[in-house]
């Protein structure tokens, strides 16, 4: 019994305690039931959209950017598959380490190893840095084998902008190049931000960035842990660019452009009746399809030293002294102000006395009496040095600015320079000196102040041919089937009489003996051209230089040569083409300009692109390809 | 009438026992175990391989065990208590010159067949031995220092060895289940104050001893977001689990944190945290609810246990497997910093579940015999 009592004693004892560490336990349980009700409860959304975050990442997909092609629906600009590389930072604990596994299989530069350093510094670690493209499928396809042992890299397949017709294009187009920081500052388009997107860094590609640009879409997935993508949740894929059609027939920009190739020129052709632009070729060009690569500093000093200036778009921003294919603008100041007629001659004799200066015609000896239509055929300087006295540089200054000279003339094209038609207002303006009348017979000639662009030219040209019809150049017929109305038309109130000397004068040039261009007269049947030469003088030979027996233009280094200018249009008894050709240092405009216009307007009359049917939005289910114009126009397709 | 034939026989025949096994009881274990088979088959993306069935053959061993430490007499555990404390100890000391390393410390012994874990061996047999102490000692020398030395050497000495592993949250275990049995033997509140008092004062002196990983483990703790992507990954991705998981849970294997593996060790530790993003707060609390009636058992046997061995020894039990649940389930809710403690019975794992089972056969023991009486003095012989 004794020890019954003792263990009474126990048992009382151990049922106090057990009933306090029973309590504890119990109390402990309540503040997890406690903790479990406030993170699953009261704060349970927060962590439903936490959970979310984690599982569904939203990948931006970069849309197609819109095609570009030429009226016909030729693509000048169009999109091909890119292999490529990208390095997710937060992937990888040591990114230089990676590179170093990637480099195994693909060379990196140290260019590009240094950019993606500070790329990982700059961005955030989730976005996405390109370090390979353009890869071989041999290539890719090995780096997509050993993803596992390259951590933070993805392989990836995207689209890159093509541009079959390289140099062909260069200056119209343009090209696409690399996001920089400039583009991103107060941008918030997150697809700027995507590794390898590419914007518009010139020509039309810049011009119609946001048009071609199109919308982003994206897609919702869902991953793991470790990122990988269990399925798609949503997806969005975006709007594509919109497709811009060129008025450019590429059949005659291809060939204008294998025509001057090796030069440093410019030709442009136009519709004188709509504006449209036919071809418009800067030579030499480059290769746009590098910008998008991405250019080697070798390849581009080898641009940028280039004494031929491949970067510049000569026809829009050369701005070259007209020489000779200015007269038609002397001729008609002086025919519309009264100051000379259609029979009036005046005498050359190779030279015209102002004062103590002599100024020169081209012909030594002169040429004797000559009309305004034989002085145009023959570019008798004397006469225009006459004509030019009697109507002054303000009529002759008003005369250029109706054709388009001294201002931008294109509509809807970036990068133009004005030219310049010099006036005495202006002259006073920036020298201080008032003009003198030597230099209006410099101007009479289209020496001097005097600077016009070929794009310029066309226009003049295209206004002389189309009976004084204000027209304007455009390049862009539509943007995402969207038809671009043609800028209005303004008749310039010229006497159709006038024109039509000049226009008489103009064929004489090219389709009558003894006119400057006559060589270059058209091989066509029942087709020819009207034109004008010109050649704008560089420099003159020094007395130095003829004491050492330079006499000749051609004999001077190529850059002192002169320019060799050629304008005119076709064909001449109903006109619809319009062209300018310049040869940079080229020497005379009869011997290397109009050569060059008489191949391609040849070319240009005999397809006569604006008379086929153009390039339409394709309907459903339509091939392009039957849309491609044929020569017996539309409407005669065989049928089936 | 069985109760009073027990009484005076002292005897109880195979068949008698079997039916004085509280099948209820094994009912409830049953269910909480069912609980982690089915967690184990969603973690695996609705397969019992490879985690479920496996621990199903686990849990049908550790209920053998649980069978056959029920039918043997308390008398025997009693004698059993200081050699298989000794043995325990043996193998402690053991793992200090043979053991296997795995993950930074030292645990695991290698006996051939299977790899044991001697700690867990510990929290056993510490129990046993500190129950036959103080069944032995007479109520009035609790309090007595000279007596509560013995004691303090019982816990001190195992709770040494684990922390050279380094095993800081076993050690802890220990220290807690040996501290609780003495305070349940009746340790006069004084000593409670000042041990308590003493424990505070310590703590600096503690963290000086604390290895490295430890501490970051308290820093990480106090401040998940200092490490995101590393030790806070795990805190913080099981808060998320859990509280997007709300009051009905996203669904028996929806679990999008688990099974798209932002939840680490979905399987093992954390295994709390995704029954509770899947079957929400209402899968959780039944849970807990079936945790709580299981402990509320194991005291109500203590307190009918007619010896202090047994009340001891099964309240230790009980005490034990509270700390497994509490410290598991607090960890993953963030409430304590991360530790690897399982979640008893649910998480997949031999070494516990085994352990844990033969605890409740050695509870079930004091149970079966709860009409016996056990002389101060030892057992059978």
């Amino acid at each position: 019994m004794a020890l019954d009592d003792r263990d009474a004693d126990k048992q009382k004892a151990f049922t106090r305690r057990a009933a306090i560490i029973g309590g504890g336990q119990l109390s402990l349980f309540a503040v997890l039931a406690g903790r479990m009700y406030y993170l699953q409860v009261i704060e349970s959304q927060e962590y439903e959209i936490l959970a979310e975050e984690n599982r569904v990442n939203v990948r931006l997909l970069p849309p197609l950017r819109g095609e570009i092609v030429d009226r016909f629906g030729e693509k000048l600009a169009s999109n091909r598959q890119n292999f490529r590389v990208v390095l997710i930072p937060e992937q990888t604990d040591d990114v230089t380490a990676t590179l170093d596994k990637l480099e195994e299989i693909v060379p990196i530069t140290e260019r590009t190893r240094k950019r993606i350093l500070r790329e990982v510094k700059q961005k955030r670690g989730f976005v996405p840095l390109t370090v390979a493209e353009n890869l071989e499928w041999e290539t890719f396809a090995e780096i997509n084998i050993q993803t596992p042992d390259l951590p933070g890299l993805q392989p990836e397949v995207g689209d890159t902008r093509h541009y079959p017709y390289g140099e062909d294009l260069a200056h119209v187009v343009g090209y696409v190049a690399a996001v920089t920081d400039k583009d991103l500052k107060g941008r918030r388009d997150p697809l700027l931000q995507l590794p390898g997107f590419r914007v518009g860094r010139s020509g039309v590609e810049r011009m119609l960035e946001s048009e071609l640009r199109g919308r982003a879409g994206n897609s919702r997935v869902e991953v793991n842990a470790f990122g990988r993508v269990i399925r798609e949740l949503a997806k969005d894929p975006g709007t594509p660019g919109d497709e811009v059609v060129l008025t450019l027939d590429m059949d005659i920009q291809g060939y204008a452009t294998e025509r001057v190739r090796g030069e440093s020129a410019s030709v442009v052709v136009m519709d004188v009746i709509t504006g449209e632009l036919v071809a418009i070729v800067s030579a030499p060009g480059f290769d746009p399809n590098l910008f998008n690569i991405g250019l080697s500093q070798a390849e581009w000093d080898g641009l940028t030293n280039n004494e031929l200036n491949p970067l510049v778009n000569k026809t829009l921003a050369g701005q070259y002294p007209p020489g000779s294919t200015y007269k038609m603008i002397v001729a008609l100041a002086a025919l519309e102000s009264g100051a000379i007629t259609a029979e009036r001659l005046i005498t050359c004799t190779g030279k015209v006395k102002l004062g103590s200066h002599e100024f020169h015609c081209w012909k030594r000896g002169g040429h004797g009496p000559v009309s305004l239509v034989q002085a145009i055929k023959q570019s008798c300087n004397v006469f225009f040095y006459e004509t030019g006295k009697r109507v002054g540089i303000d009529k002759i200054e008003e005369m250029s600015r109706r054709f388009g000279l001294g201002d931008e003339v294109a509509i809807d094209m970036a990068g133009e320079k004005p030219g310049m038609v010099p006036s005495r207002g202006w002259k006073r303006a920036t020298t201080g000196i008032a003009w003198q009348q030597g230099e209006t017979l410099n101007a009479s000639i289209g020496q001097g102040y005097v600077l016009v662009t070929p794009l310029q030219l066309a226009v003049m040209s295209a206004r002389i041919a189309n009976g004084g019809q204000g027209v304007r150049p455009w390049l862009v017929r539509s943007v995402g089937g969207r038809q671009r109305t043609p800028p209005q038309i303004v008749p310039m109130g010229i006497n159709p009489r006038h024109l039509q000397l000049v226009q008489a004068g103009m064929n004489a040039v090219v389709n009558v003996p003894g006119g400057t261009a006559f060589r270059s007269r058209l091989p066509l049947e029942g087709k020819s051209m009207a034109g004008k030469t010109g050649t704008a003088l560089v420099r003159r030979i020094t007395r130095e230089e003829r004491a050492r027996g330079v006499t000749k233009n051609s004999d001077l280094p190529w850059k002192y040569r002169d320019h060799a200018l050629f304008v005119g249009y076709g064909p001449v008894e109903n006109p619809r083409y319009s062209i300018s050709v310049i040869v940079d240092h080229g020497g005379g405009g009869s011997s290397a300009a109009a050569p060059v216009a008489k191949d391609i307007m040849t070319r240009v009359l005999a397809r006569d692109p604006m008379g086929m049917a153009a390039y339409e939005q394709k309907a459903p289910g339509n091939d392009v390809s039957q849309l491609v114009p044929r020569a017996d126009g539309p409407g005669k397709g065989e049928q089936g | 009438m069985v109760l009073e034939a027990i009484s005076r026989s002292g005897r109880l025949s195979l068949v008698d026992k079997l039916y004085e096994i509280n099948w209820g009881f094994i009912l409830l274990i049953t269910a909480i175990a069912a609980v982690g088979f089915a967690m184990l088959y969603s973690a695996a993306d609705g397969s019992f391989d490879p985690w479920a069935s496996r621990q199903m053959v686990r849990f049908a061993m550790g209920m053998a065990i649980l069978f056959v430490f029920a039918m043997i007499d308390p008398r025997i555990w009693l004698q059993l208590a200081y050699p298989a404390y000794g043995f325990a100890l043996l193998l402690l000391i053991a793992v200090e010159f043979a053991g296997t390393t795995g993950m930074g410390a030292t645990r695991w012994i290698n006996l051939g067949v299977i790899q044991l874990q001697p700690s867990e061996l510990m929290k056993i047999t510490l129990a046993l031995a500190l129950a036959r102490y103080y069944h032995t000692l007479e109520q009035d020398r609790v309090s007595h220092p000279l007596f509560l030395l013995p004691a303090l050497a019982f816990i001190a000495l195992p709770v040494a060895l684990v922390l050279r592993q380094p095993d800081l949250g076993t050690a802890l275990l220990l220290s807690v289940v040996g501290v609780s049995i003495i305070f349940m033997a009746g340790l006069s509140w004084r000593y409670i104050v000042a041990a308590g008092a003493a424990a505070l004062a310590a703590i600096p002196v503690v963290w000086e001893f604390l290895h490295p990983y430890q501490r970051e483990r308290v820093f990480t703790f106090l401040d998940p977001s200092r490490d995101p992507l590393g030790a806070g990954y795990h805190t913080t991705q099981a808060k998320i689990a859990l509280g997007s998981g709300s009051v009905w849970g996203k669904g028996f294997m929806e679990g999008t944190q688990s099974h798209l593996n932002f939840l680490p060790e979905k399987q093992t530790d954390f295994i709390f945290v995704m029954l509770a993003e899947e079957l929400g707060l209402m899968g959780g609390i039944a849970l807990l609810a079936l945790y709580t009636t299981l402990l509320g058992f194991a005291l109500m046997v203590a307190v009918g246990a007619r010896h202090q061995f047994g009340r001891l020894l099964v309240a230790a039990l009980a005490v034990n497997f509270f700390l497994y649940v509490f410290i598991n389930v607090a960890m993953v809710m963030g409430l304590i910093p991360v530790v690897g403690v399982p979640l008893p019975l649910v998480s997949y794992g031999g070494s516990a579940m085994l352990v844990i089972l033969a605890g409740f056969g050695l509870l079930m023991s004091v149970y079966v015999h709860r009409g016996q009486e056990l002389p101060r003095g030892g057992g059978l012989l």
